[in-house]
């Protein structure tokens, strides 16, 4: 097996723009499903809508396609009734983060076994570049053309405190740290949040006058800094990359079973 | 058997592998990105950046464990 036989070839070239951060973040989790000899009938994909959610329709995977913000319930839903599944749900930030960040929060607490991926382009992409709870504040949007006031949320620290147990920030320029990552994420069990800082050169490198796919590359390999490292120590600016928490709990489908077990006064 | 493979017809011109091998061994001709086999060390690289999944290194390297996303170390 090899990556490109996972996609449904049929629908490439794909749909995102030229350098769009979003086609990595695919490239990279075949590579690992490839690599990790993952049967593509036992992985399942649910995305929301954004172009972020696009993904869904290019993996040879189980998936669904849903509702904007709406993508971890359906997840939790079909996890629940096949918990054999591996479950992948990549969201945009706007997706995860604005209209779904109450659904992610109570994912977290739950701590269902499986994999949220948060692709973070800071702007909503597929509705024309409004800002998002991840632009931060001083960013360029269509809707914030004096710039952003609002602050943004930290993917990492949020999934930290909501419960995650395990939580991990890359990006698209760290290709070989975004496999290992999501190879991680996969294994772990319980409920696994990976946020990629993604380039949308369309929108918001456009309007951020911050250049083109490969700007927006070295921008985050030059103002991003392994944990624990000397560079993050002396240059507090920086975004730290790395796995922030990988912890265990009770997972919740086996929770679940357990209740289902007691109910049939089977304990 | 090429070394590196590209599609063309999937190609969209992005020049993000062009920026990031190791070797500078890829560019742009008419939009689309083309190899030069004499530099290629077949790291692997291009086929994990590129975002159209245009790229296809075929047997990567040994010396593919020693390059990061920064270049040769
Ligand atoms: C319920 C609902 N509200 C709003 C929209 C409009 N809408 C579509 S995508 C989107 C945001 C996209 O941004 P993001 O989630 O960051 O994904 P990206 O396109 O940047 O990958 C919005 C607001 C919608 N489709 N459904
Ligand atoms: S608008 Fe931005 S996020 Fe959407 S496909 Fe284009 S580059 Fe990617
Ligand atoms: S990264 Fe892919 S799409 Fe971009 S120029 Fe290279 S081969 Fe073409
Ligand atoms: S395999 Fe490595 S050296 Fe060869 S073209 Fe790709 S990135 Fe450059
Ligand atoms: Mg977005």
């Amino acid at each position: 097996m090899a990556f490109r036989d996972l996609i449904r070839e049929r629908f490439f070239p794909h749909i995102w723009c030229p350098g769009c951060g979003h086609g990595t973040v695919l490239n990279s989790l075949l590579h690992v499903v490839d690599k990790m000899g993952l049967d593509p009938t036992s992985m399942c994909m649910v995305s929301g809508i954004g172009c972020s959610a696009r993904i869904s329709g290019y993996v040879n995977f189980h998936t669904m396609h849903t509702m904007h913000g709406r993508a971890l319930p359906c997840a939790t839903g079909i996890k629940l009734a096949k918990p054999q599944l591996n479950m992948i749900v990549p969201m945009g930030d706007g997706d995860a983060m604005a209209i779904g960040g109450n659904h992610f929060i109570h994912a977290c607490r739950r701590n269902i076994d499986m994999t949220a991926i948060v692709l973070n382009n800071r702007i909503y992409g597929m509705t024309g570049g409004q800002y998002s709870p991840l632009s931060g504040r001083g960013v360029l949007a269509t809707t914030a053309p004096y710039r952003s006031i609002d602050d943004d949320f930290d993917a990492v620290a949020l999934a930290q405190g909501a419960g995650a147990t395990f939580v991990a920030r890359t990006t698209a320029f760290h290709v070989k740290e975004l496999s290992k990552i999501l190879t991680k994420a996969i294994q772990h069990k319980g409920f696994s949040v990976v946020e990629v800082m993604v380039q949308c050169p369309t929108y918001f490198g456009r309007k951020n006058k911050m250049g083109g796919a490969v700007q927006l590359l070295e921008y985050y390999r030059d103002n991003t800094a392994p944990l624990g490292s000397k560079k993050l120590e002396e240059n507090q600016n920086l975004i730290p990359r790395g796995i922030f928490v990988e912890r265990e709990r009770p997972e919740y489908c086996e929770e679940y079973q357990n209740v289902i077990a007691l109910a049939e006064g089977k304990e | 058997m090429e070394a590196v493979e590209i599609n063309v017809l999937w190609c969209k011109g992005c020049g993000v592998c062009v920026a990031f091998c190791p070797k500078k061994a890829l560019s742009l001709v008419g939009e689309k990105a083309q190899v030069d086999p004499e530099l290629c060390i077949g790291c692997g690289m291009c086929e994990l950046y590129c975002p159209d999944l245009a790229i296809v290194v075929n047997k990567p390297t040994k010396k593919n464990e020693k390059v990061t996303e920064e270049g040769l170390s």
